[in-house]
């Protein structure tokens, strides 16, 4: 026991000793968060937006000017044809374009249904969908005000659930938690222990009276701990700096936090039973956490839209069902029941991953 | 009691016999030389002695425990120190010594005064708050000899200890040795470097995996008509089918 605690002492003399290493553990996770928050998101902002209006009556203006209103939009460009809208958007600065109908709030009052054509530019898939909802969301909360002071009137109604600004952060912080997690527990760990093997202390440790599984286990409690003040502070930080709430249990969140950790460190393990270098623990970390986690795990991109072949590869990956528990919790409100499956995933990855990487360790001191 | 004995000791990986049945002891207190080319088994043979690699064949005991089935026990029982530089290089001097005392199972109460006695004997007592990368290559030759021999095993190994050092620093490094000896710690090193050969009390010439030779440097040198230890060695790895690595 003595001398487990001495060898953990080590380690933490390790990292608090490397510049870099404190900088990836302590300081990356916070400027992920925020870089993801603030800057890289998929809010669109102060879109410019081309306007087709044959009418130019009471409701159409007031469509218009409810648009401008928002954060989103900033001019509203008055087009005097359709033709015309081909060119705006290759003229570019158009995010968008509204095409109104004629004698559009005669139809509204007499019918209760007039048509606008919403033209996004879909080159730019995400930023036109997002636009577009953004579009449709004000014109619905335009509709819902007027048929307020006229009764029977029908209106369509169309609410985001869970996220009715459509906040970036909101789709982000889970993903960020994913990613930061594995990085410091899968990453760390195999670098750590690939450094030893790589400097050749390794060798003298295993002649040692310690213990192996001792010495896999002393360097797995500090990575332990840092990913421990890693989450508290992306959890403070998402809700006090990035507004993020935490709509269901904190309890079922950290217990959900904690099995993906320990699978991050087994999976951390398993590399290092693989990798005889720190170089080869970071590239074989980096292939195959890193971008499949970004590109994969629904962080960025949405799993539904994947064709079936990139969905079963998504399944495997750990991220994405811890992300989609943490959306669940957080975002979502749910509770155990909602995430009973994900829990049951992680869980069994662990086993497997645990027992994979205990087998070749042994094998390796054959 | 013999501090080691092997006795067709063999390893194989696949189809290839990296150590072929060899046999041999070392008497305590002695300084053993484990002299072969690059390839030929010196390395193999040594972890297999140390419990790092299971014997395919063959038997071995080292003071005086099975090394197939005792590992634990000759692990409490020798120092290790490898090829590669094996401090780590983001402690301090004193902080080394603090660990592997502790990892070798050094009391507690005795961890202080064998620092200072430790040390004292290598002349560093200032360095003690150094951080071991800003040491000379020789120093922290002569520190990780040290620290292999800080809990006083009854065996320490020496995987070519001296790899990379000035002649005049692997004499001092060598002083070091007798002294180890002399406190009555037997010594087992490999070595390519042949004027090295003739400071151990016998040394063993491995070539593609056998044991070619195995005498006292003079006994060696007076059986081939060779004026020195390298005549010695070329003489026999000549024969050798295993090149370089």
């Amino acid at each position: 026991m003595r001398q487990f605690l001495a060898f953990i002492k080590k380690e933490f003399y390790h990292i608090s000793r490397d510049r870099w290493t404190v900088i990836i553990l302590l300081v990356m996770p916070i400027v992920m968060l925020v870089l993801f928050g603030y800057a890289i998101t998929t809010e669109v902002r102060n879109t410019v937006v081309g306007v087709y209006d044959p009418s130019r009556d009471g409701d159409t203006r007031g469509i218009v000017d409810k648009l401008m209103a928002s954060p989103y939009f900033k001019e509203a460009r008055y087009l005097s044809s359709p033709d015309e809208i081909e060119d705006a958007f290759k003229g570019g600065g158009l995010g968008l374009v509204l095409v109104f109908s004629e004698r559009f709030a005669e139809n509204m009052a007499r019918t209760g249904e007039a048509e606008i054509l919403i033209v996004a530019d879909g080159s730019d898939p995400n930023t036109a969908r997002t636009l577009v909802s953004y579009a449709t969301n004000i014109m619905a909360s335009y509709a819902a005000d007027e048929a307020a002071s006229v009764p029977y009137r029908i209106v369509p109604q169309i609410k985001l659930l869970y996220n009715p600004q459509m906040r970036g952060a909101y789709n982000f912080v889970p993903g960020v938690m994913g990613m930061i997690l594995i990085l410091i527990c899968a990453m760390m760990t195999s670098i750590s222990i690939a450094r030893e093997k790589e400097k050749g202390t390794m060798e003298v440790l295993l002649v040692s009276p310690m213990r192996p599984i001792l010495i896999l286990l002393a360097k797995v409690v500090p990575f332990f701990a840092i990913s421990l003040v890693n989450l508290a502070t992306i959890l403070l930080l998402s809700v006090f700096l990035l507004k993020v709430p935490i709509a269901g249990s904190l309890f079922w969140l950290i217990v959900v936090s904690l099995e993906y950790i320990f699978l991050a460190l087994a999976l951390g393990l398993l590399i290092s039973t693989v990798a005889n270098t720190q170089a080869a623990a970071l590239l074989i970390s980096g292939m195959a956490f890193m971008m499949p986690i970004v590109l994969l795990s629904g962080m960025m991109f949405p799993v539904e839209n994947m064709p079936l072949f990139l969905r079963i590869i998504s399944g495997a990956i750990p991220a994405r069902w811890y992300i989609l528990a943490v959306r669940k919790i957080m975002i979502e409100g749910l509770g155990f029941p909602s995430i009973a499956r994900e829990l049951a995933i992680l869980g069994g990855m662990t086993l497997l991953v645990l027992a994979a990487g205990l087998k070749n360790f042994k094998i390796r001191l054959e | 009691m013999n501090a080691i004995e092997a006795s067709g000791l063999t390893k194989a990986f696949g189809d290839f016999l990296a150590v072929d049945r060899i046999g041999f002891t070392v008497g305590e207190g002695e300084i053993f030389g484990f002299l072969g080319a690059n390839g030929a088994g010196k390395t193999t043979a040594m972890r297999m002695l140390c419990g790092l690699l299971k014997p395919t064949a063959g038997s071995g005991t080292v003071a005086g425990y099975d090394i197939a089935r005792q590992s634990e026990k000759v692990k409490a029982n020798v120092g290790y120190m490898s090829q590669k530089f094996s401090l780590y290089e983001d402690l301090m001097v004193w902080e080394n010594i603090r660990l592997y005392a502790g990892i070798y199972g050094v009391p507690e109460r005795s961890i202080r005064p064998k620092t200072d006695e430790l040390l004292a004997r290598l002349g560093f007592e200032g360095e003690r708050n150094t951080f071991v990368k800003a040491l000379p290559l020789g120093w922290k030759q002569k520190l990780a000899f040290s620290v292999a021999v800080v809990h006083d095993p009854k065996i320490v190994f020496l995987d070519e200890p001296t790899g990379g050092v000035d002649p005049a620093t692997r004499r001092q490094f060598w002083e070091l040795i007798y002294q180890a000896a002399d406190r009555g710690i037997t010594v087992f090193a490999t070595t390519h470097y042949m004027d090295e050969a003739e400071y151990c009390d016998r040394v063993s010439i491995m070539v593609d995996g056998r044991i070619e030779a195995l005498d006292s440097p003079k006994a060696l040198k007076e059986a081939y008509g060779a004026r020195t230890m390298d005549e010695v060695f070329h003489r026999l790895a000549r024969g050798a089918v295993r090149g370089g690595e």
